[in-house]
């Protein structure tokens, strides 16, 4: 009794914060927009039958007759991949350092890679803004320091959303590898150079292996977030920087046409649907062999 | 007969495999080793016991190559090895936590070390399955390091650090995490292989039982120096110095002056107004020097009646006694106050015992009995 009271919890939580939301989401998809509040028929309103003789997938072929929709998906997959890596290449460096690091400094630093969280997220885009645009401190540094004569146009590209991701999301790769680093045997290490093997051998044999549970759970916490991100490609990104997170926005609150939209959301969820799996069968892998 | 003993020690023309020459290692301030001069032979079973912090650790990690020396040289086989890093020296360890690759089977375990020579796939084959035979694992190749025993993780350990047939295998505390039965049959297990092998091992312990059953020699250390280095029997028969007979087994010391008593023949003046201790000692002891007596419990005699002849006779009053099951250890109290621990074994049933608390006894023991130590 005990325990089906525990389990229904997460199960009610799910239902009412996941499932109920997705059920309108997905009704609103099988609607057609139209000039009324809400913007979209049919409705309750007109009774329950003709509410469903109504519903059709109109919106969804609709997705693949205009080539802006899978462009969309297509480059924010590509930018999502390609800034899960970057971020991999700067977290794993950090998250090694700080498990190799004397064990008094180790809160400190812990401390310091959560410490923006302490800021709005909003707010560190537009710092970033500010440090990115032509008349921004990146340009004139490097103009004082001689290196370009004419300022760089960086904000407003791609490249000012690749460094907007790596920096927000950077925390979600540097913990889990840094918990997988610091659980590590240093031992190991030693075993492997003593049995013949150079560091740089030591390294691609033991550590990363050892630490592949937490790649991997890091390059989904940031892979996950950064295909659906939306507010970093419209604040950093240019008209070039094409991501499903703006289509969507830009669906919603420019077109007015929630039908669409929201064909556009459940697309998305059903693209994330498969790496969320992926990710938990990595947990749960990883939980059976610690048994 | 005495030809066949393995004693390369003793022989002035053996070379031997390892040889420390006033090897120091600082940690900062700290002397971890202190001008250390040491020879270690092939084929020898080579024990460094002490307590913790005494630097045996660190010795054994300065021939694995994860410690530089700060002043002396290593040599191995000859050889100086004080820049080869632990990847180059022809030297195995087998780490105290064990260190097996947990996300690489029982084999590849094992193979990891021949992988890294760059040999055949049929040599690797060979060589693993040997190893498994050795260490009676065939059964467990493709189980995961965490899927085995304690014991059977501790025959991986060995059979992966002998994979790579090194001149000389490091054992750091090799059976420390072993319950006591298993690690008693381990240790015969150990010194079969050692001498299937006859690979030179060398291992660190602080068990001291444990050091005197595997090893040829033992050296006791101290605080970064070797104290004794000698044949198990030797350091439990021979201590050259009180720290070595207390830390080696059960001992009474008898402090006092010494007076010559005749060739090779002392007395021990140890308590005002009592009868001297009479000892033999090779080492000469100068008049009123001091002197301590090292004397075993096993070799002192117990008994309720004053036995007809004894060259040291004491009478006493029993304080305590240690059941032990095949011995018992008796705590004697003299008139002086000074404890003297006799040992016997119990030959006869508990219940028939003849002595027991509080009892008048007489104690006893020859003038050879006991090892005269100046420190």
């Amino acid at each position: 009794m005990r325990r089906a009271a525990l389990i229904a919890v997460p199960y009610f939580w799910l239902l009412v914060l996941f499932l109920v939301p997705f059920i309108i989401v997905f009704k609103i998809s099988l609607s057609d927009a139209a000039l009324a509040i809400p913007p979209y028929t049919p409705t309750l309103r007109d009774g329950i039958a003709a509410m469903f003789a109504e519903f059709d997938f109109e919106n969804f072929v609709f997705l693949t007759e205009d080539d802006l929709y899978w462009k969309a998906y297509l480059s924010s997959l590509r930018i999502a991949l390609l800034s899960t890596f970057l971020t991999l290449l700067v977290g794993y460096p950090i998250a090694y350092g700080m498990a190799r690091a004397p064990e008094e400094w180790r809160p400190t630093l812990m401390m310091l890679v959560i410490l923006p969280f302490w800021t709005s997220f909003l707010i560190r885009v537009y710092a970033w803004m500010g440090i990115l645009s032509n008349e921004g401190l990146l340009n004139q540094l490097l103009i004082w320091l001689g290196l370009i004569g004419e300022p760089l146009q960086m904000l407003n590209t791609n490249f000012a959303v690749y460094v907007g991701i790596v920096y927000t999301y950077l925390p979600f790769m540097i913990l889990p590898i840094y918990a997988a680093l610091d659980r590590m045997d240093g031992s190991l290490i030693e075993a492997a150079e003593d049995l013949g093997c150079s560091r740089l051998q030591a390294f691609w044999l033991v550590t990363i292996p050892l630490s592949r549970n937490g790649i991997i759970a890091g390059s989904f916490l940031v892979f996950i977030p950064a295909l659906g991100e939306f507010v970093i490609p419209s604040l950093l990104g240019g008209s070039g920087t094409l991501m499903i997170g703006k289509v969507l926005w830009e669906e919603f609150f420019n077109n007015r046409d929630w039908p669409v939209a929201s064909a556009v959301a459940v697309i998305l969820l059903l693209i994330l649907v498969i790496p969320i799996v992926l990710f938990q069968r990595n947990q749960q892998k990883q939980a059976e062999a610690e048994q | 007969m005495s030809q066949n003993v393995f004693a390369p020690w003793d022989d002035p023309n053996a070379k031997p495999l390892i040889r420390f020459q006033n090897v120091t290692k600082r940690f900062g301030e700290f002397v971890a080793i202190d001008d250390l001069t040491l020879d270690i032979f092939e084929q020898e079973f080579f024990a460094l016991l002490g307590p913790s912090g005494c630097g045996k650790t660190t010795m054994m990690r300065m021939l694995a190559g994860f410690e530089n020396i700060s002043a002396g040289r290593i040599e191995l086989s000859g050889q100086d090895i004080g820049k080869v890093p632990p990847n180059k020296r022809a030297v195995n360890m087998m780490f105290q936590s064990y260190a097996l690759f947990p996300h690489l089977s029982v084999w590849e375990n094992i193979a990891f070390g021949l992988k890294r020579d760059r040999k055949s796939k049929e040599q690797i084959d060979a060589r693993v399955a040997e190893m498994l035979k050795l260490t009676r694992l065939e059964k467990f190749a493709h189980r995961k390091p965490h899927q085995i025993s304690g014991g059977q993780r501790q025959r991986v350990a060995l059979a992966r650090s002998l994979a790579k047939a090194p001149k000389l295998l490091l054992l750091d505390e090799p059976l420390g995490a072993l319950d006591k039965k298993l690690r008693q049959d381990t240790q015969f297990e150990l010194m079969d292989i050692q001498e299937q092998t006859g690979t030179t091992f060398v291992i660190v312990t602080h068990d001291q039982e444990e050091a005197m059953t595997v090893a040829s020699r033992v050296a006791v250390m101290d605080e970064g120096r070797i104290i004794q280095v000698a044949t198990p029997s030797a350091i439990y028969e021979y201590p050259n110095s009180v720290y070595v007979a207390d830390f080696i087994g059960d001992v009474n010391i008898i402090e006092g002056k010494a007076k010559p008593a005749g060739e090779e023949l002392f007395h021990l003046e140890w308590a005002e107004g009592r009868a001297p201790v009479k000892a033999a000692s090779q080492q000469p002891f100068s008049e009123g020097q001091t002197a301590h007596l090292a004397i075993r419990p096993e070799k002192i005699r117990i008994s309720t009646e004053k036995p007809e002849e004894a060259v040291n006779l004491f009478e006493g009053k029993v304080l305590d006694i240690a059941y032990l099951g095949n011995l018992s250890t008796y705590h004697v109290e003299l008139p002086s106050g000074q404890v003297i621990k006799a040992q016997t074994a119990n030959t006869r049933r508990l219940a028939r015992r003849d002595i027991t608390w509080e009892d008048p006894v007489w104690i006893s023991w020859s003038a050879t009995a006991g090892v005269m130590l100046d420190r």
